[in-house]
Order: structure tokens, then C-alpha cells, then sequence
């Protein structure tokens, strides 16, 4: 749809804006967020993505009203909210674990929110019939949480989260504990869920691939504190830092001195080693700093006698995996590097290649090597299993 | 309110809520006075009357300081003895209880036909109570008994075996009360070790001794020490079963026989206090140092890795 | 590397050697159960004997110790009170234990070991050790030999136990679900009367029930704290007993089997409810600090 920076505001929406104003956390002398700003208009999804430990869960449960604020406020049409507990907010929460009634059925943990509110009973069954129509679930309703799927139970927890036509739904990594193939769906179905209802979405993960895939609104959060905001483009085409690079897919980090600078563009290098052009939208002070590169963005240019031109890098794999439509590699320069790359078609360890990568793909951060690699740790960490990372997003 | 602190340039927000938060931070919030009945039960009819126990028995009736109970207590070696008689039930009683519930339990860990109504049997006595085993002791075990017919008619003795009246008796009545909570207890920990520990060790060369020995009594050995220690407090308060099958002017005369009679017969509060004091003093000094011996155990799951 | 722990040319005879273990320990139940059986057979067949001198069995059976024991020993009166105060004192345990078990289970406050220890001792220590103390104590406030007393006297190891049975049962309990019931609405008396009790039923049921066979068991407390009209069948019992010069001992078996009946069908209805290994898994943490 629209690209850009400018959500459009869902008509539908129960509200006009919910403003975060400095929001923090403490617990003890820990400091799980500190300083959280943001304005959520009416029928956005926003996606607060980061590692564990990040402050993302903190956020969603001061939002949902589970914590109290150590300082900050939040507003709903400058109405302020976070005094109020969790059962006057109006909020529909789905929980990772799911945390569905076991003691009721399907049916009662989907009426629960209208019971307590006392909904007269015909009205009740009028809504959760349409929740559960909603979530495709009506020929299970009479049935224990217990005797459902994992993705049966993750509907069940929607349904009893839009049944009462939350002002705003709160997702905290609802997709975790699927498997792959489910994972993928279910986003589809939040999504759809998300459209056809006119809701307004807080989503936390740890995937990047998922906030991508499903918000307007992509904030990436770093030890309590916000790195960058922006659509899913933005975030996926330009982070603003080494962290949120290796976040977004850019597996290959590599710390080199700075040759030139100006202009946008940067030029990096070793005498007699790699060298490598890049872009940057901040100028690079530091005598040295660290070129981002997708393992997908390098191209073999071919072997490495004959290989000439600009960001050539010559390299012996190491270890080739396939997946498909192509092959993963890893590879190490003369000097030792490790650099990760695509190839379209098999090759063998110890085979010497050279490759290419148009300079507008190297994104050059002027942060320090530790900087990047704890990033890339963190980054790796969360995402294991998603070696193919985030592709053809850009 | 402008008076103490120096000013914090942060703290514009209302200070009442201020301490309220950061009290929340540690813990401390409204869930917490839902504590408070049950601390204020405890404390009124446990710690106080402890306390004031402990004070009774530092004003000795007979004068002689404020220890003098305490002196007078081990200077009399009638009195004195009962420590020592005390630990020769409870220890051995504890001991027996958990070494014979660690091979029961390992025999019945599986799963197979009638383990439920074996171990119901098995768990049965709990429910009789140390006043029924007693009664029972003295009828089965007595000189007419059946268990003494069927020793004579076998003609395995010549004249019936004294059990009752005497150690034996309480201590057969200590290991009729006190297996099965010890073999319920051993048998829950023993389900909570991974059967498939057993299974890699088997298939690592380890024979069922082996087994049992490396892997199963060592992920065991902590929870025994608990059962050992809650075995040996069943035993350690035994009385009843002292008085009724049991010699309560000699060989099984315990503390806490020594603590009543102070008590309810010579009216000496001040002594029974200090028996009573005495007794929590020597089952503490025990289950300490089989809870610092287990401490030294490994304690972790006893699950082989993820999941389970 | 095999022969490490293996005496030189054994041949491997696991199988053997491990069913004769398996004998042995079989063989040790049985001896046991039979004796155990024996022991309670032959204190139902002397409560309906008549004279029982010598020989396997008595010379006539006659069920009139019953008649006699129940008029003798005002058995009618014991069991009410009995009930009563069991009751009574499962109640109160349950009703200030429960919550308790929750705070303790939810939050972790400065000062939480403390409480703990403090629960844990009236466990730990023998009754007599609290027992003579709390009896002087009561005797003083003029409560012993009342129900109230005796109540009291019960609720001190009760409550306690109550409170370390629920509280594993309330951690195992996802504290999400609350948050949960809370997210759709739910007050805090809504989400424990809708939530939290109907979750935590099997483990309630549980420690009542557990409370009710030991309070019904529980000797030493009432014997120190009851007189003539507050005391438990057990005590009656023991009180029998201790005399037997008194009474016919005969009488005395027809009291102990009606103690044995009551205790029974106390434990079948545990049963009923409560699986016992589930219970002592879910208690098993609870001693260990």
C-alpha cells in the first residue's frame, strides 16, 4: 500500500491518538525502560521489536496498566489513562503463553470480558459466535483449552481479546511458541484480523521478519531506550545503527579505517586488503568505523583473477549450506574475516571466489567493532533458526 | 514539608505515590495484608506462647538463677537420660523409614497393574494414628498374640518374644506410623527423576546397580535428607506410643513424657518449659546438620535437560 | 573399560541378580502388609469377642462391647465434638491459609524468609514442644479445656501446613491468567472468585483434607489442651487405653475400631480426591529452605 512515513488513520478507530510521554520503568535499581515516547494514532499497528531484556515487554504491560509507571504518563485523547488499573482501561491483551482460563471452555474464556461486565445473555452469545467466526473456531467452542492446538489456543486467546472491541489490542510475542509453518499464518490472520475489525495494535517480538511483515509502525527498542521509529521501509532500508543493521539482516559487519569521507558517500579500506565504498547518512568522524552488508547484496563476480572493479571481495568458502533457491555461504577473506554470502548455485569448500556489492548496499556506521559485535550477538541470538533472514524486503 | 531532604531535582511527583512505587519495586503492596491473619494466628499462638515458654523456664520454681532448670535438668541423669533415650527411638526409627522406602519406591516407580492399590496399602497406616498402632501392638504383639502362636507353633521360640512394654514395642510403633508418610514422600521424589536418565546411563554400559547407585540415589540423596528429616520430627515427638507399649518409668521414658509429667503432674510449668525448650533445642540441633549435609548435595532438577 | 567395577571373569548376570533384589523387596512388603493386617484383624476380632484367654480365637463373638463402649465412653458426645472441631478448624485454616499461601506464592517481599521460617517451625517442632507452652498459656486465659481452646491449639500446626500446601499450588498457576482476567475486565474479588478458586479447588480440597486426617490424628495438642466434654476421639481413646485395668479391653478395641472406621472413611474420601504422590510433589519444595 502507501509508503511513506504517514500512517493513514483508520475512521473505524475508537480513538484519535494514545501518547506515551516519557514512560519509565524501574525495578529496583534496574531500569527497564526509561523514557518511552510515542504517539499511536487510531488504527495504527505498531510493532515494538528488540531482544529479550529490551524493555518492549515492560512497555506493553505499563500500556496494558499490569505495572505501574515509575514516572511518565500516558493520554488517550489527552485524557490521562496510566492511573487507571487494567479492568478500567478498556485494553484487549493476548499473552505469549497464551494464559487461557483451563477451567473454562472454549465458549466461557471468550465470554469471560462480557460476563464480568454483565452483557445480557443474548448478547453474549451474539458476539462470541461472531469472535469465534472471527477466528474460525466455532465448531471447537464447547471444548477445554487443553484439548486444543497450540494455534487453536493462540485463536482463542484473539477471540477472547476482540470480543470486546477493545479500544486498543496489546500482542506480547503471541507467535513465539508456534512452529514455523503455523508462525507464519497466524501472522497473516492477525493481520487480516487487524484490517477487517479497524483496531488499533501494540505488537511486541523479537523477530524482526514479523514486525516487518505485519506493522505500520516498526519501534526498535535497545536496553530500555528507543533506537529508531519508523515504518517497516525505513527500518528495513536505512537503520540508523550497527544494532538495528544486524536486526534487519545485515549479517556481515565489518570494522575498517576510513580512506575518505563526504558527500554521503565513504570509502574504507586496508592497504593491500579489503576495501570498500559505501554510503552514509551521518558523517563519519572517527578514524574508523564499521560497513553493514546483507549476505543476499553480495554477488559472486566471479573468480578472483579475474574479478576487477569496485567492492571486490575475494574470499575461500568455508561452509555452504542450500536452501533452496539458493546457497547460504560462509566464507573468510585473506585476513582472516568472515563474510556470509549468497550464491545461485553450489559451491564447494575451499574454492576461492570473488565478490561484488553495489556501494549503495554497504551502509557505513561510524560506531566502534565491540558496538557492532555485541549487536550482531544480540541480533543473532534472537534469531536463531532464521538464517535465511528478512529477503527482498527493500 | 519543605523542611528535610535536599532537594531532588527528579521528584516532582506526588511523594506519597512516590514511596507507594517504590515500595511495589521491592514486593510491598496491598496483596501482602492478605499475610497478615495468618502471621497474627502464628505469632499469637505460636511465637508468643513460645517466648513466654522460654521466660517461664528461665524462672525456675526451686530458685538457683535464671539457668537453674537447665542446670537441674542434666545434673538429674533420670532426667538427663531422656535425651538419650529420645534419640535412640527417633534415630533409628527415621533411619529404618527412609532406607526401606528408597528400594519399595524404586520397585514401585514404574507403571504397572494394582501400583495404585499397593501403594493406597502401603499409605493405610498414616490414617491409624500412634494411639491405634499402640492398642493394636499390644494385642497382636502381646504374649497371647497371633504374631507369638505362630513363632511358638512353628516352634521357632520356646516362650513367647517380649515386644511390648518395653523398646521394641515403640519402636515397631514408630516404623508403623512413620513408613508410610516417609514412603509417600520417597516415592514423589523418585518420580520426579527422569526416567530417561536411568535409560542414557543404560545405554552408556551402566548396569541396575550401577544405575541406581550413579544416578538415581545422587539426583535421590537431597530429597531422603528432607524425608529424613520430616521422618525424624514424627519420631522425635513420639508419646503416646512411649506411654502405652513402651516402659514410661524406664527404657522408653522420652522428653516428651518427662515434659508432661513436670507439667500435668508435678504442676512444675517452669521445668516443662524447659523440657519443652530442650526438645525443640535437640530436634533443631539434628535437622540442622542434615540440612547442612544436604546443602553440600546437588540440588538442581532432576530432569535431563529442556522440557519435560 | 568395562571391567572397571566388575570382579574379573563374572560373567554378566544382570538379570538375575536384579530379580533377586526384586524378591527381596517384594518379599519385605509382604511381610509387612501381612503383619500390618494381622495387627488391625486382631484388634477387630477381639472388639467382637467375648472371652479371649487362649487360642487363635476368641470363644463367642458378641457385638455388646459396641453398645457398652458407645454408653461408656459417651462415644455419641466424643464423635460430635470430634467432628466439630475438625471442621471447624479446617475452615479457619483454609480461610486465613489460602490467602496467605497466595501472598507468598505472588510476591517477594524483604523479610519473606523470615515469615517462611516462621511458618515452617510449628511444622518442624514436635507438639509437645509448642504444646506445653500454648497449654500453660491457655490455662491462663482461662481457654483450655474449651472448644475454643482446643481449636486454637489445632490451628497452630493446621495453619501452617495449609499455607505451604497452596502456596507451590498458586506459583504453578501462570500468573498471566490473572492478568488475563484482569485485561478482560475482571475486579480483583472477580478474578479470585472466578479465577483463582476454581483453579486452585483440587489443591484447597486437598489441604483440607489432608488437615481434616490430621487434625482427627492429631494427639498430643488436644490431650494437652481438651478436658472431659472438648475431647477428640482419639484422646478418649488413649484415655482408655492408658487405664486398662478400668475398662474391658474388649470395649476398648470396639472404641478403637470405631476410630478406625471414622479414619477410614476419611481416607477413602481423600482418596476420592487427591492423588497422595501428587500431593507430597506439590508439598516437596516447601521443606527444603
Amino acid at each position: 500500500m502507501t509508503v511513506g512515513s504517514v500512517v493513514e488513520k483508520d475512521s473505524r478507530a475508537a480513538f484519535g491518538h494514545l501518547r506515551l510521554d516519557g514512560v519509565t520503568r524501574r525495578f529496583g535499581k534496574a531500569t527497564a525502560l526509561s523514557g518511552f515516547d510515542l504517539r499511536i494514532e487510531g488504527g495504527e499497528f505498531i510493532a515494538l521489536l528488540g531482544p529479550s531484556g529490551c524493555g518492549k515487554s515492560t512497555a506493553l504491560n505499563c500500556l496494558a496498566g499490569l505495572l505501574p509507571l515509575s514516572e511518565g504518563a500516558i493520554w488517550l485523547d489527552e485524557e490521562r489513562i496510566d492511573t487507571l488499573p487494567p479492568e478500567k482501561r478498556g485494553f484487549g491483551m493476548v499473552f505469549q503463553n497464551y494464559a487461557l482460563f483451563p477451567h473454562l471452555s472454549v465458549r466461557k474464556n471468550v465470554a469471560f470480558g462480557l460476563s464480568v461486565r454483565r452483557v445480557g445473555k443474548a448478547e453474549t452469545a451474539r458476539r462470541v459466535d461472531e469472535a469465534l467466526r472471527t477466528v474460525e473456531l466455532t465448531e471447537h467452542a464447547d471444548k477445554l483449552p487443553g484439548q486444543l492446538s497450540g494455534g487453536q489456543q493462540q485463536r482463542v486467546a484473539i477471540a477472547r481479546a476482540i470480543v470486546l472491541r477493545p479500544k486498543l489490542v496489546l500482542m506480547d510475542e503471541p507467535l513465539s511458541n508456534l512452529d514455523a509453518k503455523l508462525r507464519v499464518q497466524m501472522r497473516t490472520e492477525i493481520r487480516r484480523i487487524h484490517q477487517d475489525l479497524g483496531l488499533t495494535t501494540v505488537y511486541v517480538t523479537h523477530d524482526q521478519e514479523e514486525a516487518l511483515a505485519l506493522a505500520d509502525r516498526v519501534v526498535v527498542l535497545r536496553s530500555g531506550k528507543v533506537e529508531q521509529i519508523g515504518t517497516p521501509e525505513e527500518v528495513y532500508t536505512y537503520p540508523v545503527s550497527t544494532y538495528i543493521a544486524g536486526f534487519m539482516g545485515y549479517r556481515n559487519l565489518l570494522e575498517l579505517p576510513v580512506l575518505s569521507s563526504g558527500d554521503g558517500k565513504v570509502g574504507l579500506g586496508e592497504k593491500d586488503g579489503l576495501n570498500l565504498t559505501g554510503v552514509s547518512r551521518q558523517p563519519i568522524t572517527g578514524a574508523r568505523a564499521v560497513a553493514a552488508v546483507r549476505p543476499e547484496d553480495f554477488h559472486i563476480a566471479g573468480s578472483p583473477d579475474s574479478a576487477a572493479g569496485e567492492n571486490i571481495v575475494t574470499v575461500r568458502v568455508e561452509v555452504s549450506e542450500f536452501h533452496g533457491r539458493e546457497v547460504a555461504a560462509e566464507g573468510v577473506t585473506d585476513d582472516g574475516r568472515v563474510v556470509h554470502f549468497r550464491s545461485p548455485e553450489r559451491i564447494a569448500p575451499g574454492e576461492r571466489v570473488a565478490l561484488t556489492v553495489a556501494p549503495e548496499r554497504v551502509l557505513v556506521f561510524g560506531e566502534s567493532v565491540q558496538d557492532a559485535a555485541a549487536a550482531l550477538d544480540e541480533a543473532a541470538a534472537e534469531s536463531i533458526g532464521e538464517t535465511t533472514g528478512a529477503k527482498d524486503g527493500g | 514539608m519543605a523542611v528535610e531532604a535536599p532537594a531532588r531535582p527528579e521528584a516532582p511527583a506526588p511523594r506519597r505515590s512516590g514511596l507507594r512505587h517504590r515500595l511495589a519495586e521491592r514486593g510491598v503492596d496491598r496483596v501482602l495484608l492478605l499475610l497478615v491473619p495468618a502471621v497474627l494466628v502464628i505469632g499469637l499462638l505460636f511465637l508468643y506462647p513460645m517466648l513466654y515458654g522460654v521466660g517461664l523456664s528461665l524462672q525456675p520454681k526451686n530458685g538457683g538463677g535464671p539457668f537453674g532448670n537447665y542446670a537441674d535438668f542434666f545434673k538429674d541423669s533420670y532426667q538427663r537420660g531422656t535425651v538419650w533415650k529420645t534419640l535412640r527411638l527417633a534415630l533409628p526409627a527415621a533411619l529404618i523409614n527412609v532406607g526401606a522406602s528408597v528400594p519399595i519406591a524404586y520397585r514401585l516407580r514404574g507403571r504397572f497393574r494394582g501400583r495404585r492399590v499397593l501403594t493406597a496399602l502401603l499409605v493405610l497406616p498414616v490414617t491409624l494414628g500412634t494411639v491405634l498402632v499402640a492398642d493394636g501392638l499390644l494385642r497382636y504383639l502381646g504374649p497371647k498374640g497371633w504374631f507369638n502362636r505362630v513363632l511358638l507353633d512353628l516352634h521357632i521360640v520356646d516362650e513367647p518374644v517380649r515386644l511390648i512394654y518395653n523398646y521394641w514395642g515403640v519402636l515397631l510403633s514408630l516404623l508403623i506410623t512413620g513408613f508410610p508418610f516417609a514412603f509417600l514422600l520417597v516415592l514423589s521424589y523418585m518420580s520426579g527423576i527422569d526416567p530417561t536418565l536411568e535409560r542414557a546411563a543404560a545405554t552408556l554400559g551402566a548396569g541396575p546397580w550401577q544405575r541406581m547407585r550413579r544416578v538415581v540415589l545422587p539426583l535421590l540423596a537431597p530429597g531422603l535428607a528432607t524425608t529424613f528429616v520430616l521422618a525424624f520430627v514424627l519420631a522425635f515427638s513420639v508419646f503416646p506410643s512411649a506411654n502405652l507399649v513402651g516402659e514410661p518409668a524406664g527404657e522408653t521414658r522420652v522428653m516428651a513424657i518427662a515434659a508432661y509429667q513436670a507439667a500435668f503432674e508435678k504442676y512444675d510449668y517452669s521445668m516443662a518449659s524447659t523440657i519443652a525448650v530442650l526438645m525443640g533445642v535437640f530436634e533443631l540441633l539434628v535437622i540442622s546438620v542434615t540440612l547442612l549435609l544436604r546443602g553440600r548435595l546437588y540440588t538442581g532438577p532432576a530432569s535431563g535437560g529442556k522440557g519435560s | 573399560m568395562t571391567a572397571i567395577s566388575r570382579p574379573r571373569g563374572l560373567p554378566k548376570r544382570a538379570l538375575p541378580k536384579g530379580r533377586l533384589s526384586a524378591w527381596l523387596v517384594w518379599a519385605c512388603v509382604g511381610f509387612f502388609l501381612i503383619n500390618l493386617g494381622a495387627l488391625i484383624f486382631s484388634v477387630i476380632v477381639n472388639s467382637f469377642g467375648t472371652k479371649w484367654f487362649s487360642g487363635w480365637l476368641p470363644q463367642g463373638f458378641t457385638s455388646s462391647w459396641y453398645s457398652d463402649a458407645w454408653d461408656e465412653f459417651a462415644l455419641g458426645d466424643v464423635l460430635t465434638v470430634t467432628l466439630e472441631i475438625t471442621l471447624i478448624v479446617v475452615a479457619l485454616a483454609l480461610v486465613i491459609g489460602v490467602p496467605a499461601g497466595y501472598a507468598l506464592a505472588r510476591r517477594d517481599f524483604p523479610g519473606k524468609r523470615i515469615v517462611m521460617f516462621l511458618l515452617l517451625l510449628p511444622v518442624l517442632l514436635p507438639p509437645i514442644t509448642y504444646g506445653i507452652p500454648l497449654a500453660t498459656v491457655l490455662y491462663k486465659v482461662h481457654l483450655a479445656g474449651t472448644m475454643t481452646g482446643v481449636v486454637a491449639a489445632n490451628l497452630v500446626p493446621a495453619l501452617p501446613f495449609v499455607v505451604l500446601v497452596m502456596t507451590p499450588f498458586v506459583e504453578q498457576i501462570d500468573a498471566n491468567v490473572e492478568s488475563a482476567a484482569r485485561m478482560c475486565g475482571a475486579r480483583t474479588g472477580q478474578v479470585f472468585m472466578r479465577v483463582l478458586v476454581p483453579l486452585l479447588l483440587p489443591g484447597i480440597l486437598a489441604a483440607g483434607i489432608l488437615v481434616l486426617v490430621r487434625t482427627v490424628a492429631m494427639f498430643e495438642l488436644t490431650f494437652l489442651v481438651a478436658d472431659a466434654d472438648s475431647q477428640t476421639l482419639i484422646v478418649s481413646l488413649y484415655s482408655a487405653a492408658f487405664t486398662p485395668g478400668i475398662r474391658a479391653a474388649q470395649a476398648i478395641d470396639a472404641m478403637a475400631v470405631i476410630y478406625m472406621a471414622l479414619s477410614a472413611v476419611l481416607l477413602v474420601i481423600a482418596l476420592m480426591f487427591v492423588n497422595p504422590t501428587q500431593i507430597v510433589a506439590q508439598v516437596r519444595e516447601a521443606p527444603a529452605e
